[in-house]
């Protein structure tokens, strides 16, 4: 009994101390080490991704700004009954706190309240300056003397959208949804639902920028992994030449050739195949977008494609032939199969990209070509509503994950094979 | 052999790649029905390409290649219906062994219920029933090169082709395979062209052995005729260890020759490719051939410097000095005993002329 615990206890070193322990105590300096060598770019992706990001997804719920500015105005609200108007204490209150706040704030606390009820940031911008003249109460009276939308009860209504310090209301509006005055989620007016349109419109166009690359990138991605060292080289510089290429110089010659009186058309024209009034309209449209940036993005599915199908032993077509099968049934049934991580891991790069593209539907996607990218690029800096900004991001991200996701189920991220 | 016995044939074949260098120059060659014959040789002396023509991968660029009596130069790999095993395998690694074996079968459009009776029988051939479900990565390489084999044989070709299949595994394994694809070979009685390097899988496995070198073959004939009267110094260095002496030839007589060596031996031998009085040539006698201090008479008889022993248990391997040749090898039997045998001592060796191969210069 007592040989078999010696025999079951802990190995010991030669100095007595167990040797897990000592071999994590040895493996521990090695580590630190290993550590200290990625530490710059730990702190690197904290600061410029992690910490961006995650203020992005607090700032597509965040509500505070408005509290800041009144809270004590928000304090006796809550305590109104929303029937009629509110009492002469809310109007007081409302009074005393846009009167003493600072116009920075005020501007900044009316543009979040003109996203509830349009007509708020007049109503305060008026109102501060008139207020000044006013020293005492009765407040409700003279206000709604200022300016009769103090007697309107829906501007008061809306105000209690914002009474919490978080909203979903950026993401409603994300999706063409919006809170009525009593806070039920409804659709926003017909003719101010464009955010719908534009996710399935982003979706098509990455849709068919991926499917455009993988039917033009199979084919020469197989000759360069088949072709001898001299052609296949030289093709790759062909592949490779538009990373080179600045992007806008790139666009810019896409604009000539694909434009009513561009190349393309003049050609045709030239050559009779066209008449010269049925022009294809190429530009300023979703066509225009698709064309662009499936050249600009064509690298993206030809690399990763390359690479895997370096990696097909070419005995296994022969193999295939060699025991009975026709080119066609060798190449769908053993090339094909093992092709799959670069085509799987060059369709989800791009249409990762694809789906957050901003340069290209700017420059040649006219109205119609316009995708969320460039939404979120015109409120970001004409409209300068961040939280909407934030929160069509963070649906770009949500989708992206779920599509990893289930891209990972299906295929397993571990087939994925960037080179 | 007759043109009806000859099952493949290759008849003036050339090949080149580039349009300058031939690799496989004018091959004749015959093989009969049933025979496990293998092409052996170094590294690009063209044994290879000769598979390939007769695969399909690869188009002879001048002469024709019949199958059966059938021209097959203008017919598609995939028609031949050859069987082949690779360098590497070559399995499918996205398809499981039943699928990989099945693979033939289904493109042959066979029923669902021969197909699995012949996956069977195929996988119960090289002992691998209960690895049908496994993918190839999963198996070990002997298993690998199993399956490989199982896949050639599967559709029961005419013919099967082997390129060096056991390069890639290691020394008990490869000699284990060896004697397996013998078996299986004797067993079904297909005729088998199988390349390699390796001379010693040459000799275990074949009926006949083609030596190639520079394109040409320089012997064909069976694995001990090849070893005991190889007719060139390519072939008799080529294959097993062998002692060369240099000289010139001194006298022909019919069969025999006598040779004088640098150092002004006289070695009688048979004469093989040697024409003339004068030529030079390189005498090649098997180190097992040599007696030591031996009491018979044979036609050489020399005294020789021990310049190193080294003990092998069943045989002593002896480095020593004769006819001005100080790489000499002998090897004497683990029975004889002698105490004065050490370095620097010296022997008495002895052969016999019909042992000994007056061969060209090379």
């Amino acid at each position: 009994m007592n040989q078999t615990q010696t025999s079951t206890g802990p190995i010991l070193t030669t100095d007595g101390i167990p040797l897990k322990v000592s071999l994590k105590k040895a493996e521990r300096i090695n580590k630190i080490r290993a550590f200290l060598l990625v530490l710059p770019l730990l702190a690197f992706i904290l600061i410029t991704f992690l910490v961006p990001i995650g203020d992005m997804l607090a700032r597509s719920v965040d509500d505070r700004q408005i509290n800041t500015v009144f809270p004590k105005t928000f304090e006796v609200y809550k305590k109104w009954d929303r029937q009629g108007l509110p009492s002469e204490e809310v109007y007081k209150t409302m009074f005393f706190e846009l009167k003493n706040s600072e116009g920075y704030a005020v501007g900044k606390a009316s543009t979040r309240m003109n996203y509830s009820k349009s007509g708020w940031k007049s109503l305060l911008k008026k109102s501060k300056r008139k207020f000044k003249k006013i020293e005492e109460g009765p407040f409700k009276e003279q206000m709604i003397a200022i300016d009769k939308k103090w007697a309107d009860p829906e501007y008061w209504l809306a105000l209690g959208q914002m009474v919490d310090p978080t909203t979903m209301g950026y993401y409603l509006n994300a999706v063409d949804l919006k809170y009525d005055s009593s806070k039920n989620i409804v659709q926003q007016k017909e003719n101010r639902r464009i955010y719908n349109k534009t996710w399935i419109k982003t979706f098509k166009v990455s849709l068919l920028v991926t499917l455009f690359c993988l039917l033009l990138g199979y084919p020469i991605s197989y000759l360069l992994a088949t072709l001898p060292m001299k052609y296949s080289n030289l093709l790759m510089i062909c592949v490779l030449l538009p990373f080179w290429t600045s992007l806008l110089v790139r666009t810019v010659a896409w604009m000539v050739m694909l434009q009513q009186k561009g190349v393309l058309n003049n050609l045709l024209v030239m050559s009779n195949l066209l008449a010269d009034e049925n022009r294809f309209q190429l530009m300023y449209n979703q066509t225009a977008v698709v064309i662009v940036m499936t050249q600009i993005l064509l690298p993206f599915m030809v690399l990763p494609l390359y690479s895997v199908m370096k990696t097909i032993s070419p005995t296994y077509m022969r193999a295939a032939l060699n025991l009975g099968a026709s080119p066609m049934h060798a190449f769908y049934k053993i090339y094909m199969p093992n092709s799959i991580p670069g085509v799987s891991a060059g369709c989800l790069l791009v249409f990762i990209i694809a789906i957050g593209y901003y340069i290209t539907p700017e420059l040649v996607g006219g109205k119609d070509g316009q995708m969320v990218g460039n939404w979120i690029a015109y409120h970001l800096k004409t409209t300068l509503n961040w939280g909407l900004c934030a929160s069509l991001g963070a649906i770009l991200l949500a989708m992206m994950t779920v599509l990893y996701w289930a891209y990972n189920k299906i295929v397993g991220i571990e087939n994925i094979k960037l080179g | 052999m007759s043109q009806k016995d000859s099952f493949v044939k290759f008849e003036k074949v050339d090949k080149s790649y580039d349009g300058e260098i031939l690799v496989v120059k004018d091959l004749n060659l015959d093989v009969p029905k049933g025979e496990f014959l293998t092409m052996l040789g170094p590294s690009g002396s063209g044994k290879t390409t000769v598979l390939m023509m007769l695969a399909g991968f690869e188009t002879p660029t001048s002469g024709e290649i019949y199958l059966d009596g059938n021209p097959i130069s203008s017919i598609p790999p995939n028609k031949r219906g050859i069987g082949m095993v690779f360098q590497n395998y070559a399995l499918f690694p996205h398809m499981t062994v039943k699928e990989n074996l099945a693979f033939p079968l289904e493109v042959r459009k066979m029923q669902k219920s021969e197909i699995d009776e012949k996956v069977g029988n195929a996988l119960a051939m090289v002992e691998l029933q209960d690895f049908g479900n496994r993918m190839p990565l999963q198996l070990s390489g002997g298993q690998q090169q199993r399956v490989a084999l199982a896949r050639s044989l599967v559709f029961e070709p005419r013919l099967v082709l082997m390129d060096e299949p056991l390069g890639a595994l290691d020394k008990n394994l490869r000699e284990q395979m060896q004697y397996e694809i013998k078996h299986i070979h004797e067993k079904i009685g297909i005729t088998v062209v199988y390349v390699t390097h390796d001379q010693s899988e040459a000799l275990t496995m074949s009926n006949r052995i083609a030596v190639f070198n520079d394109g040409k073959i320089q012997q064909i004939s069976s694995p001990d005729v090849l070893y005991e009267k190889p007719n060139s110094s390519f072939v008799a260095q080529f294959i097993g260890e062998n002692n060369q002496l240099k000289g010139k030839v001194k006298s022909i007589n019919g069969e025999n020759c006598i040779v004088t060596t640098e150092s002004g031996d006289d070695i009688h031998a048979l004469k093989i490719n040697v024409n003339n009085n004068g030529d030079g040539s390189l005498v090649s006698l098997r180190p097992e051939r040599v007696a030591i201090n031996s009491s018979e008479n044979f036609e050489n008889n020399f005294d020789a410097k021990v310049k190193e022993l080294i003990y092998l248990g069943d045989h002593i391997r002896s480095r020593v000095e004769v006819c001005g040749n100080d790489q000499f090898i002998v090897k004497i039997p683990n029975s004889y005993k002698e105490e004065n045998l050490k370095e620097g001592s010296t022997v008495k060796l002895s052969w016999k002329a019909s042992d000994s191969r007056a061969l060209d210069l090379n």
